[in-house]
């Protein structure tokens, strides 16, 4: 396909977005950027020429199999890794440039672990409490309302006392992702929030990241292998596959999609293209 | 990180695959990368003390983890600290002092046995004791946490493991080790004169009196030194260790490992520099 400059400088450019959130029918300026990030790792090239842009406001699923870099394509966002080539940006700012402008980054972020990540030395009330105790300067009561309440909203108020250790994979999980919204931050990073949670939990979680969303305009980055979640929360979504996302569109589209790889992941058939030739 | 490419290409491929060359090239290689490996580890522990000394400027904020981490390590040692440094004073005064007998200078170990207590075996028993009990145990927990991801929380929580979780225990270490070795120098002082009386025939008055005349405030402030020396050289080890586990359990294990091994060179190490920068 040839691309003439007449066509890219347009008078009045078309650009299409699904679902503009906070302007509507214009672009919504970018929360967060990767482009064109490759990343070695374990001598395996795990991600290779990624690119992706989630718009403030946006709730945004990446689906994929497993061990396809789903976490490590988080990882990229808050730093924790650095690309061998490419950046990623959050509201602008190089992930991987200035210290300080990687801390005003993580400030703006909660990260929803995939295994949770609580400390295991300290209660589920201290974990939550934590980054308030390290950054904010709170008196103990307010401490206490802010962290009651973000339990009761991942209905975990009863286990505030308890260790990590004697919680379940989806309480700990849930307990986590109460760590991760504490500060309240703007950008969410959920790593399958609801995998290994029961069907009413997984509806209530469901439920909190759409009311994130809507009430306070939280941009959100879901991984999920959960089809149903990222139909029911997803603006929209891409599908992670050799170290790219070979589709990005919204749920609409991937429901319809012809595509027999994406038709074969999306309905969970163990006969197709995912399965023909060993990765 | 710094990845290296563990298989030749090119001209070294070519090279490699002749037999004898290969060989040696292979050996080389792995000499190479062990010694790359041991850079590393030092660089890393290097580093890692540096930070924790900048750390120490916010101590105070993390006092309730120095309290905390000092009494574990004080209570964790106390009975393998009073045990050991009982049998090295009986040890030191049953062997000089059968030797001295046939000189009829048995009367001396009270000159003798003190001197060493509190030179070199209350600071190197205790350190040794101190590694294997709280060194093995940091590395164990850092490590633990490393592989479960809660270092990279804390780190998207922007809180700075080092001064989370290295800082504290270097200060306890170094607190418990000072007074442990004060302690156990008077054990095994107190054990010398105890062998001394039972079997030696050796006045304990006369013992405490020779050990009260030679005793210079040097042997007690530079065992001291010693002991401060010896934790930070554990700490630094055990939480560099700890921090750069992979791999699992088995990596834990590792990391544990070589805390207590590299602990136990370095004590040596550092125990002759400074006898010999001190006398
Ligand atoms: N620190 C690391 N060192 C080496 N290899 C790694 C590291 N982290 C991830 N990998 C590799 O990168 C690949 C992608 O891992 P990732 O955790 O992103 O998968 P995923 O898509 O999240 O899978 P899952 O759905 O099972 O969580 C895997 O093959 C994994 O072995
Ligand atoms: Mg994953």
């Amino acid at each position: 396909m040839t691309v003439r400059v007449a066509d890219v400088v347009d008078e009045n450019p078309i650009v299409e977005h699904p679902q503009p959130t906070s302007f509507k029918g214009k672009v919504p300026p970018v929360a967060v950027e990767l482009l064109d990030v490759h990343k070695t790792l374990g001598g395996r090239e795990v991600l290779s020429g990624l690119s992706l842009q989630v718009y403030r406001g946006e709730t945004f699923a990446i689906i994929g199999g497993s061990g396809q870099g789903k976490s490590v394509t988080l990882k990229h966002i808050v730093g924790l890794l650095a690309p061998d080539r490419g950046v990623a940006r959050v509201n602008g700012l190089a992930v991987n440039g200035r210290s300080d402008h990687l801390s005003e980054i993580r400030r703006q972020i909660g990260y929803l672990f995939q295994e949770g990540a609580l400390l295991r030395s300290i209660t589920v009330f201290e974990n939550v409490a934590l980054p308030l105790r390290e950054h904010e300067k709170l008196a103990q009561k307010q401490i206490e309302e802010r962290v009651m309440n973000k339990l009761a909203l991942v209905r975990l108020a009863d286990a505030a006392a308890k260790y990590p250790s004697e919680l379940s994979g989806g309480m700990r999980k849930r307990a986590s992702l109460a760590r991760a919204i504490v500060r309240d931050p703007s950008i969410i990073l959920y790593d399958e929030p609801t995998s290994g949670l029961d069907p009413v939990t997984s509806s209530t979680i469901n439920d909190l990241i759409l009311d994130l969303q809507r009430k306070l305009g939280v941009t959100s980055i879901l991984v999920t292998h959960d089809m149903a979640s990222a139909f029911r929360v997803a603006h929209r979504m891409g599908m992670l596959l050799g170290g790219k996302l070979i589709k990005i569109g919204t749920p609409e589209e991937f429901k319809t999609s012809e595509d027999p790889v994406i038709r074969q992941f999306i309905h969970g058939e163990s006969e197709g293209p995912l399965t023909r030739e060993a990765p | 990180m710094v990845s290296r490419p563990s298989e030749p290409n090119g001209v070294a491929a070519f090279l490699a695959s002749i037999p004898i060359v290969g060989m040696i090239y292979r050996r080389i290689a792995a000499m190479n990368a062990w010694f790359e490996n041991a850079c590393d580890g030092a660089g890393h522990a290097l580093d890692l003390l540096a930070h924790s000394l900048r750390a120490l400027a916010s101590a105070h904020k993390k006092t309730d983890a120095i309290v905390l981490q000092t009494y574990k390590a004080v209570f964790g040692s106390l009975v393998i600290v009073f045990l050991t440094a009982l049998f090295s004073g009986m040890i030191l005064a049953l062997q000089t002092g059968i030797e001295l007998q046939r000189y009829n200078q048995e009367s001396s170990i009270g000159y003798l046995v003190p001197v060493a207590m509190f030179r070199e075996m209350g600071p190197v028993m205790t350190a040794i004791s101190l590694a294997g009990l709280i060194g093995a145990t940091y590395a164990a927990e850092l490590g633990t946490m490393k592989v479960s991801e809660e270092l990279d929380a804390l780190e998207v929580m922007s809180i700075d493991p080092v001064y989370f979780l290295a800082m504290p225990r270097m200060i306890a270490l170094s607190l418990s080790a000072t007074a442990l070795t004060l302690i156990a120098n008077i054990i095994g002082s107190v054990g010398g004169a105890v062998v001394g009386q039972a079997y030696l025939n050796v006045d304990a008055g006369l013992y405490f009196r020779n050990a009260e005349t030679l005793l210079a405030a040097k042997d007690v402030f530079g065992g001291l030194l010693k002991a401060l020396v010896f934790a930070v050289t554990i700490s630094t080890i055990a939480c560099s260790q700890g921090m750069r586990a992979e791999h699992g359990a088995e990596g834990v294990g590792t990391a544990t490992m070589r805390t207590v091994v590299y602990s136990f060179t370095y004590i040596l190490m550092f125990d002759y520099l400074i006898g010999w920068a001190l006398y």
